[in-house]
């Protein structure tokens, strides 16, 4: 059973489906927990799997089931955090569940993929149900309908510039097979072609790591879509992406310069205008969202370097990023009554309401920020010292600006929530399983900035089978 | 490559280890209990178990050697080179037995001063010594790295949610303008680790770095270490948090905060880039004379207590850098002894200003004055605190300033005679301060005096005063082996 985790998400799909044309729809979350939970279990026992299927086009190697864990794992969180309150109208239910399910399902096969046309069909099994689930929410306005759309149409467009640019892959060495192309691409990577097709080729993945230039749907998507809907999108396709862009980026060496340069540069620009356009944010998703464009590129950083220890620090740092993440969003979750976004006076506070919620907003702000001793500082500490191994000391050190600039809109989090008082407040009661939900998010962004090696040494191992 | 420099542990226990997680532990503790008294005494109790395991250390110590001693090395993240290395020389010593000393006075001085939310101050408290410690023993620069950033967290809550009106504005400066410096700091060691293959940082010291390298990583270091001292263009993140800080957070920023620059610039630019520092040592001379004249300047003109002690802060650790960036020994010693007698009389002028707040709940001056007849025992002890606060002899700071500027006449004849008004300005601000808190006004006020609890906080650190001022032989004894060994290598270095 090489494929157990994605079959199982399709049965996890199917009784879904089941469950939308029946009538009784009270345990549907309760259902959908258990059921996110059992994927992740599955997953995890299929991590020592390995074998090719369908003519090698899909390859199951610890490298992809290592992205597999982390999928499922998101999932199960993102199942977890989801709450009745999540502004959505309960008969869509079931089927908001089903197309979650599905949407990992593709981004586990983008992972899986080794071949061009499985990973088009992979990349659009997971937009597509992306596609349908965005409007789902409680009509406010029609801010979701938009955010729909715009995603629909920036979707469509770059996975049509990555079609342009996997024809020509597909001209240049006359076979779809990553593994193939790789040994006659690279005498092509020489020549201003080669540098153009690889990067169109690429744009779909930057599309769904909101890298710049591609970065532009994500602030009104995240503000448009329902909480817990942005909570995905904002993590999972982020992982698959990650895994789909090594993959494909080392089809490059440290020698092609002008491909470096043109990744160094993306690099340099996500990080600087997602970090100076987040410092004006009030909305906390839209400021998550040039977050997430800025971390896009402290993300390049460990690719863009094309050595075994800085792509490790890419996977780590996509890791632990997931985490910080998802922590933020639980809060941002967690604060707003009716399912509505909610801004930087939300917050206020916070640290009075509910110490706990304020402390997982805190840790995951610092780690966000990069400071030691959390995982975000271990991330970046490994992705500076790999960027600079390699000689590319101009993106360490606007890598280094930027740090310092996003401390002020992190830190504007934890100063909301801790130093601005209320005159009056409720107390926020937690149930026992949210408050697993924080504790187990602290601890996982604690451990992965203090011991970091254990992980770091999976994933080295999983490069090289 | 750590062993050549590193003795091992003399102790059964890893004790080094031990001072750093105790308070870690305790702070954990303190999640488990419900009471606000039992958590206070739980803090305390925290405190002096690891002041008295710092006493221990100390008798372990060995002042013959210049080697790092109590060594503790276990690999850490093996394929970047980075381990968890710890050990203590005769600079880092002392300081850690102030930062235990100061830690149970802080939990004494919020007994009754912090109202709500004592069990997360008390866990700030114990997490802010576990990091201030592990500053003093890392020898790797990933280690120190993160608990030099570790210690910005619970500072920045202690001055966010405890603090004074302008607490919001104070702690957010003061993050940021440390960060912005830390980040400097990270690329540099870097830097250094691309060169040496390592992280440990004795084996990063005295090697033969090219001029440009060494200049560029010299400027990265002192970036960081002139914020966190502060020198004088950068030091206006201090009177913000200073005075805005609850009382025990401003005795852990002035004591041991500031003393991670100097702490920094004797351990990491000096012999990583001893070249570099011999280039830059006269503008960081100038800075340092800017910093102690104007400083003194400024506190002529405050209004605020609190905001004075501050600024005379940058003209105390003036002195410090000073001593420094003198290159001599007399200098090091003098700078050295400077920052534990700084770290103990300006925490106990904070510890004064804390207790006089509590009752009147002001700082300014005037709303204090004249508090002579009313407050005998507390004027008793501010008197002595400020006038050690101006170095006067047989107090402890004349003997710091003394050595410092023994050093400093050697070489500079002429920055020593601009450090000379400086002391002088010392005397004017603070005797000014003094005339004005003991026979400011007639004042007919009933204040209670200082209570038992206040007096026993006091004592040591009036011990201190005096022993440093009149008996300092011990003090130099432990730490000259250290400063020595430093002061020849670089004689070997750059003669």
């Amino acid at each position: 059973m090489l494929i157990l985790p994605e079959l199982y998400l399709i049965l996890f799909s199917i009784i879904f489906l089941f469950i939308s044309l029946g009538k009784s729809r009270q345990k549907t979350i309760i259902t959908a927990k258990v059921l996110s939970f059992l994927a992740f279990i599955i997953t995890v026992l299929c991590i020592t799997n390995r074998g090719e299927l369908f003519y090698s086009a899909y390859r199951v190697d610890l490298y992809s089931q290592i992205f597999k864990v982390l999928i499922a794992f998101g999932l199960c969180l993102v199942i977890f955090m989801f709450t009745d309150k999540d502004g959505l109208e309960d008969e869509y239910l079931p089927e908001y569940f089903m197309f979650l399910g599905l949407s990992s399902l593709g981004l586990m096969m983008l992972s899986s993929s080794v071949e061009l046309i499985s990973i088009i069909i992979s990349l659009e099994i997971s937009s597509y149900s992306l596609y349908v689930i965005i409007p789902l929410r409680r009509s406010q306005d029609s801010n979701q309908v938009e955010a729909s759309m715009k995603y629909l149409f920036f979707g469509a467009i770059s996975t049509g510039i990555m079609l342009y640019g996997i024809g020509y892959l597909y001209s240049m060495t006359g076979s779809t097979f990553i593994s193939e192309i790789v040994p006659h691409f690279r005498t092509l990577m020489g020549q201003p072609f080669g540098v153009f097709a690889l990067i169109l080729t690429l744009t779909g993945v930057f599309f769904k790591l909101s890298l710049f230039p591609m970065h532009f749907w994500a602030p009104d998507i995240y503000e448009g879509a329902s909480n817990t809907t942005t909570t995905f999108i904002a993590t999972l396709p982020k992982i698959a992406a990650t895994a789909l862009l090594i993959r494909l980026a080392v089809i490059a060496t440290p020698f092609h310069y002008s491909f470096v340069n043109a990744l160094i540069i993306l690099s340099a620009l996500s990080m600087t205008f997602g970090n100076i356009v987040g410092l004006v944010q009030r909305d906390l998703k839209r400021l998550l969202a040039y977050s997430g464009i800025a971390h896009a590129g402290y993300l390049m950083m460990g690719v863009l370097t094309l050595s075994v220890d800085g792509i490790v620090s890419a996977i780590y740092y996509i890791t632990i990023y997931v985490f910080m993440t998802l922590a933020c969003f639980y809060v941002i979750i967690s604060i707003s009554r009716n399912g509505e976004n909610s801004t930087l006076d939300d917050l206020v506070g916070l640290s009075k309401r509910s110490p706990l919620l304020a402390m997982t907003l805190a840790v995951s702000a610092f780690s966000l920020a990069g400071i030691p001793p959390t995982g975000g500082f271990t991330g970046k500490f490994f992705l500076f010292t790999n960027a600079f191994k390699q000689g590319y000391l101009f993106i360490v050190i606007v890598g280094a600006v930027n740090a310092v600039l996003s401390i002020f809109y992190y830190l504007n989090l934890v100063r909301m929530s801790y130093s601005k008082d209320t005159a009056s407040f409720e107390i926020m009661k937690l149930s026992a399983h949210e408050k697993i939900i924080c504790y187990v998010l602290m601890f996982i962004i604690i451990y992965m900035g203090v011991l970091p090696f254990g992980l770091m040494n999976i994933f080295k191992i999983s490069l090289f089978f | 490559m750590e062993q050549q420099f590193l003795l091992m542990n003399t102790f059964s226990f890893p004790i080094l280890s031990t001072a750093i997680f105790i308070p870690l532990i305790g702070a954990v503790l303190l999640f488990f209990i419900k009471n606000e008294t039992a958590i206070k005494v739980t803090a305390l109790i925290t405190g002096i178990v690891n002041l008295i395991l710092s006493f221990v250390l100390f008798s372990g110590f060995n002042p013959d050697t210049h080697n790092y001693q109590f060594g503790e090395f276990i690999p850490w993240i093996p394929s970047y080179n980075i381990g968890y290395v710890l050990g203590i020389d005769g600079i880092t010593i002392f300081l850690i037995l102030l930062t235990t000393l100061l830690t149970p006075i802080c939990v004494l001085c919020s007994w009754t001063a912090i109202k709500e939310r004592v069990k997360e101050f008390m866990f700030c408290i114990l997490i802010m010594e576990c990091a201030m410690i592990g500053v003093f023993c890392a020898l790797d620069f990933i280690l120190f790295y993160i608990f030099w950033e570790a210690m910005l967290i619970p500072m920045y809550l202690l001055i966010a949610i405890w603090g004074g009106p302008q607490r919001d504005y104070a702690s957010i400066k003061f993050f940021i303008y440390t960060l912005f410096g830390s980040v400097f700091l990270l690329v540099a060691i870097i830097a250094v680790y691309l060169v040496t293959g390592s992280f440990s940082i004795p084996n990063a010291m005295f090697r033969n770095y090219s001029m440009t390298f060494q200049i560029w990583v010299f400027l990265a270091f002192a970036i960081a270490f002139a914020i966190k001292v502060p020198m004088f263009p950068f030091h206006t993140w201090l009177p913000a948090a200073h005075t805005e800080a609850p009382t025990a957070g401003s005795v852990f920023l002035a004591s041991v905060l500031l003393k991670m620059g100097t702490y920094g610039f004797l351990r990491f630019c000096l012999p990583i880039t001893p070249k570099a520092s011999e280039l830059f040592a006269p503008y960081i001379i100038i800075l340092s004379l800017i910093g102690i004249i104007y400083g003194g300047y400024v506190c002529l003109s405050q209004t605020d207590m609190k905001k004075l002690i501050a600024y005379s802060s940058v003209a105390h650790m003036g002195f410090v850098t000073l001593g420094i960036f003198s290159l001599t020994l007399f200098g090091f010693e003098g700078a050295l002894l400077q920052m534990l007698n700084h770290g103990v009389t300006t925490g106990a002028l904070f510890l004064c200003v804390g207790i006089i707040y509590e009752r009147t709940h002001s700082r300014q001056i005037f709303d204090n004055a004249g508090l002579g007849k009313i407050m005998p025992v507390y004027v008793g002890f501010f008197g002595l605190f400020s006038i050690s606060s101006f170095a006067f002899p047989g107090t402890n700071n004349f003997i710091g300033e003394l050595y410092v500027l023994l050093g400093i006449f050697k070489d500079h004849k002429i920055a020593g005679l601009f450090a000379i008004p400086g002391a002088v300005l010392a005397a004017a601000y603070m005797l000014r301060l003094l005339k004005q808190i003991v026979w400011g006004r007639e004042d007919k006020r009933e204040i209670e005096d200082m209570n038992l609890r206040e007096i026993i906080y006091l004592i040591p650190l009036c011990i201190l005063v005096f022993w440093m001022g009149l008996f300092p032989r011990p003090f130099v004894l432990t730490i000259e082996k250290t400063l020595g060994y430093l002061h020849s290598q670089l004689n070997v270095i750059l003669r």
